[in-house]
């Protein structure tokens, strides 16, 4: 079953056997506006926990897209190129961003899970 | 080359869904609000604007290598050109028109003497490079449009190439670089501190010289949070950079004390000069302790903004940073002027090397000294009051309606957020749009970050009480029809009476179509979707 | 005062409408210190237009107007003949005094002119796609070594021997505050320097100017070939933007990255500023491009229009990050520029070109037949190098003294140089004529 943890930063992340897939939240698209670009990591970079590896830009925006957890990129949606504009559709589906090979279970826990997430959400309000 | 011209760029019938009820027209003109093709799409291989004698048979040099194929360009006759950008022109807002009230811009008037004298002949058609002897005068306009500037400031020096404000920065943050160096402390000051009330090139600047820009915070007045920066300041802080008045409008009260406390910690203090305006002929920045300062002579000293450019920043600096001064500068001999350019001539200073061919813009020189001297020091004091009065005027005339971000008076700007705007289903950018149709500009919007939704309004000294009161007038109208609650939908539909309505900012990111290509057909767009906020 | 107008009837009112006794009291946050008593010292009062036209005149009679001598002199700016019609054009309010187009429904005039300004851009240079201008052309160059360093994540700029010497330090200054290194060749007088062999994958790129600053004109296809087998970029320049009329275009030979300086085309000399910077790149690259961009669009209505677009690689958004610290460019400039080449035309820019060929092609001749000068070019555009028997600077002077403005000495870019002491840079647009030419030569063969 498959393991959805968020951050503060609005990503979230869905880890099924070893491989974390990572987007960012419906709260964040709506925030950011219209997609129009987004800056993918290439295959086979390390990433830190916390480190920025993708932009998201709007027209009027252009956000940081911070590693939840450590790991290798095994695999980046190259379909946001042609359609950015899937980010905005389905933040939590075919917009997501790219996928990691967990590095250390572990720094899951530090994660919100989907109840924390929305209390931390509604908190910002 | 398209030959035929369809000028229509509306539809027939001319109404589409949104737009209240103007009647449509069969060419898609209404009334002297004309559409206009692009040139690519006029031009005719017969046709040319100029008359150019045929060229003498003479010895090919291009080493073989000629230009084959086509450029591409249009051929216009000159009637065609002129008739294509004077209804190009009628389509832009300008300062010549009434209240240009954008925020940080300082949007006054241009006077049409700077234009005059720009021209002269001896002036206006001089190459940099003639021997020095020739352009003596020349050289003295610079010089003394250099002294009053440092006058005006209170500043021993000043650098005159940079080009543009943000040129400028990054002049002034060079020399705090070479500076730095020169004391052999560049890899240990790796910190400059800014406000987040800055103006985005600040920290691009001082990334781009490798700095880390850390923020500063603001203290409930909106000024600079004197025990915060004090606690951020240390041996790792290279400089400070700072407006003043800052971007919300407002006088750092406590600069001197701010100035002191960096230059104890072996700082420096960078001003950005873009709010001048508010003090010019009042306060000279050299008394509050600063380092550098750029100065914009497009806003301050009137240069022509001219659709974004071009501008001058030339930058004062202080005794401790004057040795690093880019080159080159005008020296005088004597009886005679010279120009240091590089080597020999740049004597015993220690430049940071040269930021843009030639000298400087010269032609923004000369319309900023026409400027300056039509003044005088008695006229740029009264400026700066004016500028201040009318902001102040405008702020207590809309506080009752609208939101000021801050308490107490302000400077030569005044700033709102968009509480006021609360629960009303309008934000700042349908506010906006919607002062459009009452015929204005729009004012600075959403900058400085700090403040939410923020509306940032510059009237300048240039305005008239009458067209100030006209303006609060219908600032008035507008805030009180969006509080009503009653016509959402005309904000959100506006600006119906320009010559184009909201934009689709998406697309054009989405799908950049950067130039005319002969394929390129009508973009894909949904006519209802309005661009992202 | 002419341009102040509040009366101090309207500023009573004002006042008691702020609640304010007098503006003094707006100035309460200025600390004691530093309250000045009164106006700034050491500095005159307001004059009428009268008084101040007439010190712009003296000091316009102290110089000696291109328009009133033989005139030679090019080395990065031309004299050339602007029509009529650009003053007028740019002088008319709704341009002059506008600004930047942040607000696209009112300013559709300014748009659309930089996107027909783009397109020109990208068809002179061969190139993709370009800008909405940068303040000239040496800033445009230091812009594009930057971003060819973005691009390959590398830190070394190879530049030739060819390149504007101002140029040359206006990347060094960049190299040295920000942080990459050059590796800059000697002045190539000859024109015969060999870049392949200094390319390698630590380059970023390799800067070259065509027309090179010695006026040599050369097909840098091989040169391109090379730099992309490495990774690296090729990054052209050309300060006479006219020879792309003429000459095999950047775009062309495999450039990646082309600047040029656009003040030839309706900018006056201006004694060195403000002028246009022209930048173009390949259609991958645009996302790193420095500068304003002007893309199309549709309004609400369905209409074509245009907006500044991609405005998050720009410092007002990106902040740190931007791809430049860039804000305001030289709009008013590239308008001079785009409604100049729309007078022109395809064929009015080809002949303009093909006449300052010419012009210089005879001067160069002349030149050469002075007993003692020898001409150094195989190949140029409108701008040759001679060597003279001796130093040059001082022949420069002592035709000035006769009222010749006879070209620019090579060392006075590129000075401490032996190599370059005896050679004179001599350029021939449009504007020279039998008036201009007959006094050099005759000065020329009296002053050697």
């Amino acid at each position: 079953m498959a393991d959805v943890k968020y951050t503060q930063e609005h990503e979230w992340i869905r880890v099924e056997g070893g491989v974390g897939t990572i987007g960012i939240t419906q709260y964040a698209q709506e925030q950011l506006g219209d997609v129009v670009f987004v800056e993918l990591p290439q295959v086979g970079r390390k990433v830190a926990k916390g480190e920025a590896c993708a932009v998201v830009e709007s027209v009027k925006a252009a956000s940081d897209i911070y590693a939840p957890v450590s790991g290798e990129v095994t695999e980046a949606n190259t379909g946001l190129t042609d359609a950015p504009g899937d980010v905005n559709a389905e933040p939590t589906g075919k917009g997501w961003f790219f996928k990691l090979k967990l590095a250390d279970k572990s720094e899951l826990d530090g994660l919100m899970d989907e109840a924390a997430y929305g209390a931390f959400v509604k908190s910002l309000a | 080359m398209v030959q035929s011209l369809d000028r229509s760029q509306g539809r027939l019938g001319g109404v589409t869904a949104g737009a209240t009820a103007t009647p449509a027209t069969f060419t898609g003109n209404r009334g002297l609000q004309l559409e206009e093709p692009l040139i690519f799409e006029m031009g005719q291989p017969g046709r040319c604007g100029v008359d150019l004698p045929e060229p003498p048979k003479a010895k090919d040099r291009l080493n073989g290598l000629r230009r084959a194929g086509e450029i591409g360009l249009p051929g216009l006759s000159e009637p065609q050109v002129v008739q294509h950008y004077t209804r190009l022109s009628q389509k832009n807002y300008a300062i010549d028109m009434g209240v240009y009230p954008l925020g940080s811009c300082t949007m006054k008037h241009n006077p049409r003497l700077n234009e005059k004298v720009a021209r002269l002949a001896g002036i206006g058609d001089l190459h940099p490079l003639q021997p020095v002897s020739t352009v003596q005068g020349a050289l003295e306009l610079i010089d003394r449009l250099a002294h009053w500037l440092k006058t005006l400031t209170g500043m021993p020096a000043v650098a005159m190439s940079p080009a543009a404000g943000a040129h400028g920065e990054m002049c002034g943050m060079m020399a705090i670089a070479a500076a730095l160096a020169a004391k052999g402390e560049r890899a240990k000051r790796k910190i400059v501190l800014a406000p987040e009330s800055a103006h985005g090139t600040n920290p691009a600047t001082a990334a781009a010289l490798g700095f880390t820009v850390k923020p500063i915070p603001a203290n409930d007045r909106g000024r600079v949070d004197l025990s915060a920066l004090k606690a951020a300041l240390g041996p790792d802080v290279a400089a400070i950079m700072l407006t003043n008045p800052n971007t919300c409008g407002l006088f750092e009260n406590e600069i001197i004390e701010i100035s002191k406390a960096v230059h104890e910690a072996g700082a420096y203090f960078y001003c950005d000069g873009a709010n001048f305006n508010a003090i010019v002929g009042r306060v000279r920045p050299g008394d509050l302790g600063v380092d550098c300062m750029h100065i914009n002579l497009h806003k301050t000293f009137s240069t022509p903004h001219g659709g974004g450019g071009p501008g001058a920043g030339p930058v004062v600096l202080s005794a401790a940073l004057a040795p690093y001064a880019p080159y080159p500068w005008v020296v005088k001999d004597g009886d005679t002027w010279r120009i240091a350019e590089e080597g020999a001539s740049v004597g015993s200073a220690a430049p940071l090397g040269r930021l843009k061919a030639f000298h400087g813009q010269m032609g923004m020189f000369t319309r900023a000294l026409a400027y300056i001297m039509s003044h005088g020091a008695d006229g740029l004091k009264q400026a700066a009051e004016d500028a201040v009065l009318s902001a102040n005027y405008v702020m207590a005339s809309l506080k009752d309606v609208m939101s000021p971000a801050f308490h107490g008076p302000c400077m030569h700007e005044a700033l709102f957020d968009d509480s006021f705007l609360k629960d009303t289903g309008v934000s700042t950018l349908d506010f906006a749009k919607a002062m459009i149709d009452e015929g204005y500009h729009p004012m600075t919007m959403y900058f400085p970050l700090v403040v939410h939704g923020a509306l940032l309004i510059e009237p300048t000294e240039s305005q008239a009480k009458e067209d100030l009161d006209l303006f609060i007038g219908a600032l008035r109208s507008l805030a009180d029809r969006a509080k009503s609650g009653k016509d959402v939908e005309a904000f959100k539909a506006a600006p119906q009476f320009a010559p184009r309505r909201r934009l689709d900012e998406t697309l054009a990111a989405r799908k950049p179509v950067l130039r005319w290509r002969p394929s390129n057909n009508p973009p894909e767009g949904d006519p209802l979707k309005q661009a992202a906020e | 005062m002419r341009y102040l107008p509040l009366t101090d009837a309207d500023r009573r009112d004002m006042l008691a409408v702020i609640g304010a006794r007098s503006v003094d009291e707006l100035f309460e946050d200025v600390p004691a210190s530093a309250r000045l008593l009164g106006k700034v010292a050491g500095l005159p009062d307001h004059q009428g237009e009268l008084e101040v036209e007439r010190t712009f005149q003296t000091f316009a009679a102290k110089n000696v107007s291109p328009a009133t001598a033989p005139f030679f002199i090019g080395a990065g700016a031309y004299r050339h003949h602007v029509p009529a019609t650009v003053d007028h054009m740019i002088q008319r309010g709704e341009f002059l005094t506008s600004y930047t187009p942040y607000q696209p429904e009112i300013t559709q005039g300014t748009l659309q002119y930089l996107f027909e300004f783009q397109t020109q851009v990208t068809l002179l240079t061969g190139m993709e796609v370009a800008n909405a201008s940068m303040y000239d052309g040496s800033t445009a160059t230091s812009e594009a070594v930057l971003m060819a360093n973005r691009i390959t994540r590398r830190h070394k700029a190879v530049i030739s021997g060819g390149l504007h010497p101002h140029y040359r330090r206006v990347i060094e200054t960049a190299a040295r505050w920000e942080g990459f290194s050059t590796a800059a060749c000697q002045g190539d007088a000859d024109g015969l320097e060999d870049l392949i062999a200094r390319v390698d994958k630590e380059s970023s790129c390799v800067v070259v100017q065509n027309p090179s600053f010695f006026g040599h004109v050369r097909d840098f296809t091989r040169l391109a070939a090379a730099c992309h087998a490495v990774g690296a970029l090729l990054i052209v320049v050309v300060t006479e933007v006219v020879a792309l009329g003429l000459i095999k275009p950047p775009g062309e030979m495999g450039a990646d990255i082309v600047v040029c300086e656009g003040q030839s085309i309706g900018n006056g000399l201006g004694f060195g500023g403000p002028y246009v910077g022209l930048f173009a790149t390949r259609e991958k690259y645009m996302r790193q491009m420095p500068g304003r961009l002007v893309g199309e669009t549709v309004d609400a209505g369905g209409k074509r229009g245009f907006v500044l677009t991609l405005s998050t690689r720009e410092q007002h958004i990106r902040r740190e990050k931007a791809t430049s610290n860039i804000c305001t460019n030289a709009g008013l400039c590239a308008l001079a520029f785009t409604v100049h080449l729309t007078l022109l035309g395809e064929a009015g820019f080809r002949r303009l070109a093909e006449l300052n060929h010419a012009k210089a092609s005879e001067l160069a001749d002349r030149v050469s037949s002075v007993p003692g000068i020898e001409l150094v070019n195989d190949s140029f555009f409108n701008e040759f190098t001679v060597r003279l028997p001796g130093p040059a600077a001082p022949v420069v002077e002592a035709l000035a003294d006769r009222r010749i403005l006879a070209g620019v000495p090579v060392s006075r870019l590129i000075p401490d140089d032996p190599a370059m002491e005896n050679l004179l840079l001599l350029a021939a647009t449009e504007t020279a004529t039998e008036h201009g030419v007959a006094p050099l030569v005759a000065g020329l063969k009296e002053v050697l």
